[in-house]
């Protein structure tokens, strides 16, 4: 099913600055969260970003949301230079794209009623009056699975999965276009899980709103991505659509990541590859493939050539020397 | 930075061969009860169980269900004074340790039994270095004419749980150590004292996939060569899959279901075991339309109902499960559930009293 790009990333790059000394600061290297990534998003459809921590997933999500500006490198919405925009048209983009962070309580002012939070954004970017933001406010509570008499509630009288579903309400209030979703789950439980997971996956179907998800628990990430990019020290070095995927992994990282990651089947065969070592630091990446330190097929080639990244079939691509 | 050769040990790794001896620890009607401003919470309500040499036990179960307090408990340093042992009795190799005196429980704590923290962070002091506070814990084992190898025993347990140059690393600060680093000191510290039973509370829960499996290996490899029963809590159900021979289900204070991991997964009794494990998303499956959710939450622990805990949640409920708490039943297998639906069935012979 072919879908129209709603997101399009081209060449995106972050690097930090590491500096040193209090006053003089003297930067003495980069931190390269983001390096050069590509990857777009269809609209109603969800992206899923996978690695370890530190990989530059939520560094991507901060170049989305604007909270970062791009070293090098655009991001698009629909026609749109996303970093380039200003006045109306940059109020625009901020109820256009919203976010839920994995702890609720981040994006919730404890002082605030829950209808005031939520419909902030409304108030701020649109010009709506209180009486129609409220209203929205009681049809996204329903929506969530939440009752429109908990508007005037305060978040502390909330359970975290239910602080979850407002982050989710509040997400929707400008009727995005898209949302990113960095580890929405993670911090609940097994069975407030199930319910979110549900409940972002109904609302995308109600609303068409596209999710960039960040997640390391790839069942979650199987439930709802369409399409997966993994990344390893600020680059993706595998990506493809989501069955395709799990079902075929190609790129040695991809391998060992998959066979780390456990599944609730005591029967389970599953290979297992234990990489030997932690995630090297992104400020000195290794050269050639970034992977080349832990991967067991490392060849001499691979510390000294940057692998290309190959289409290996339809919309699968990897970026390892083996291919 | 780690050689080639070193990528390559990886390979000759065999899954060490179980070796499961005589009980070691046997809990019985264990109750703790926290007195907080909002009354009685009972957070431990009545637990009983075993755990066997070299065995590994999981303790799986929702937040806020008594998990963390129950191995506190164990370890008698349940929070004081809101936390008291209303009753029960904990037998450790055959000794009741409620009855020791507060004084000799440092001397259980560490050499009987032990424990590893999720966070790292709170078990290590920031302003030592590793290996004094190692030696600071080895200390406490070791007389005094054998202190003086501490350091190198330090070394050596270190480098026993997977740490590369230990004899650099002892000179380390813990912010100079990564996560995955961390736990393993954390871990080496906890085995020090040669424990008969290690409780992990979500060791792994802060640590990437591939450390994670890393530090898994290592300590199916510790429990191997030591003979040291695992009690592992976490939420995650891969880990409890993984790692775990048996399995506790907890619920609102008490031990719903209890049994081997293949039949807890596959064939469990309870209503919430089966809710639990059907609402795992699998990444083995493609496509699933709607994943099962258990609607709810389970009551207050300071306000509990007089039946049944899940009967708010639970689909097959009747005015029965609503009067009176299920008593235990338990197989031929050593499975056991309180469940009214098992009343009456072959296979189940009721073990405890309904009602309490
Ligand atoms: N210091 C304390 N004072 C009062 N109540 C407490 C205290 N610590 C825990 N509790 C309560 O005791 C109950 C059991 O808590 P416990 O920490 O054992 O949960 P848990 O199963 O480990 O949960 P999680 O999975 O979130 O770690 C909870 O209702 C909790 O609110
Ligand atoms: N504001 C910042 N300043 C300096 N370094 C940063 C900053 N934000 C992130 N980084 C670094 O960039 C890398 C990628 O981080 P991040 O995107 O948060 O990773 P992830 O979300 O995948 O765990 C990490 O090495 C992180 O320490
Ligand atoms: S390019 Fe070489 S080092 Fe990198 S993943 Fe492929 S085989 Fe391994
Ligand atoms: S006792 Fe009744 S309410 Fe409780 S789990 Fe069994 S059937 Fe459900
Ligand atoms: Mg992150
Ligand atoms: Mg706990």
């Amino acid at each position: 099913m072919e879908q129209d790009v709603l997101l399009q990333a081209t060449d995106l790059t972050k690097y930090f600055p590491v500096t040193k000394g209090l006053v003089l600061q003297k930067i003495i290297g980069w931190v390269q969260a983001v390096d050069h990534i590509n990857f777009t998003i269809r609209r109603g459809q969800t992206l899923a970003l996978v690695g370890e921590s530190g990989c530059g997933k939520t560094t991507t999500a901060k170049l989305i949301l604007r909270l970062e500006r791009p070293t090098t490198g655009q991001i698009t919405l629909e026609t749109a230079d996303v970093h380039n925009l200003e006045g109306e048209e940059l109020k625009q983009y901020h109820t256009d794209v919203s976010a839920v962070f994995q702890d609720p309580w981040s994006s919730l002012s404890p002082r605030m009623r829950v209808r005031d939070i939520i419909s902030e954004a409304l108030v701020v970017n649109q010009k709506v009056t209180t009486k129609e933001a409220y209203d929205r406010v009681d049809y996204l509570l329903e929506s969530v699975g939440l009752r429109a008499q908990q508007a005037t509630l305060y978040p502390h009288e909330f359970s975290g999965g239910q602080r979850q579903r407002l982050a989710v309400a509040s997400a929707l209030v400008g009727n995005p276009k898209l949302i990113c979703l960095d580890e929405p789950v993670s911090a609940l439980d097994v069975s407030i899980q199930a319910q979110i997971m549900n409940l972002l996956k109904d609302l995308q179907d109600q609303f068409n709103v596209g999710y960039l998800l960040v997640a390391h628990n790839l069942a979650t990430v199987r439930y709802l991505a369409h399409e997966v990019a993994v990344m390893y020290l600020g680059e993706i070095v595998e990506q493809a659509e989501t069955d395709e995927l799990y079902d075929n992994t190609l790129h040695p990282y991809t391998k060992a990541l998959f066979s780390a990651a456990l599944t609730a089947n005591p029967d389970s065969q599953r290979e297992e590859i234990i990489l030997r070592g932690e995630v090297p630091s992104p400020i000195n990446p290794p050269s050639g493939c970034r992977f080349h330190v832990r991967c067991p097929y490392a060849m001499d080639i691979c510390s000294q050539e940057i692998p290309e990244r190959k289409e290996l079939a339809p919309g699968h691509f990897v970026s390892c020397h083996l291919y | 930075m780690t050689s080639q050769a070193d990528n390559y040990q990886a390979e000759n790794y065999y899954e060490p061969e179980k070796n499961i001896g005589e009980v070691v620890l046997d809990v019985r009607d264990l109750r703790t009860y926290l007195y907080t401003r909002w009354g009685i919470t009972k957070a431990v309500d009545g637990l009983n169980f075993q755990v066997r040499a070299g065995e590994t036990l999981g303790i799986v179960g929702e937040s806020g269900c008594g998990k963390s307090m129950t191995a506190l408990t164990l370890l008698r340093l349940a929070p004081k004074p809101a936390a008291r042992i209303v009753s029960g009795e904990i037998f450790l190799d055959g000794e009741n340790i409620l009855e020791r005196p507060e004084n000799e429980m440092r001397f259980v704590r560490g050499q009987k039994i032990s424990m590893i923290l999720q966070d790292p962070m709170t078990s290590l002091n920031p302003v030592f270095t590793i290996g004094n506070q190692m030696v600071e814990a080895l200390g406490m084992y070791y007389q005094e004419e054998q202190q003086r190898g501490l350091r190198d025993r330090a070394v050596d347990i270190l480098r026993r749980m997977g740490v590369a140059a230990p004899e650099r690393r002892v000179m380390d600060f813990p912010h100079q150590m990564s996560g995955g680093m961390k736990q393993r000191v954390v871990g080496a510290m906890a085995i020090a004292g040669t424990p008969r039973v290690l409780i992990c509370d979500e060791p792994t829960t802060a640590l990437d996939v591939t450390i994670q499996a890393q530090y898994l290996r290592l300590l199916k490899q510790v429990q191997a060569e030591s003979g040291v029963s695992i009690i592992f809590i976490t939420h995650d159900m891969g880990v409890v899959a993984k790692m775990c021979d048996r399995a506790l289900v907890m619920y609102a204070g008490r031990v719903v279901e209890q049994g081997d991991i293949r039949t807890l997964f596959k064939n469990p009794s309870h209503p919430y075991t089966k809710a639990l494990m059907a609402s795992v998303p699998s990444m083995e499956e493609k496509h699933v339309d709607k994943l099962y959710s258990i609607e709810g939450q389970p009551p207050a622990l300071f306000d509990l109902p007089v039946g049944c805990r899940f009967a708010n949640r639970c689909e097959f409920v009747t005015d029965k499960c609503i009067e009176t708490y299920p008593p235990s039943f338990a197989n031929e297998q050593g499975h056991s559930a309180d469940c009214w639906l098992l009343e009456g069935q072959s296979e189940w012979r009721q073990v405890t009293e309904a009602g309490v």
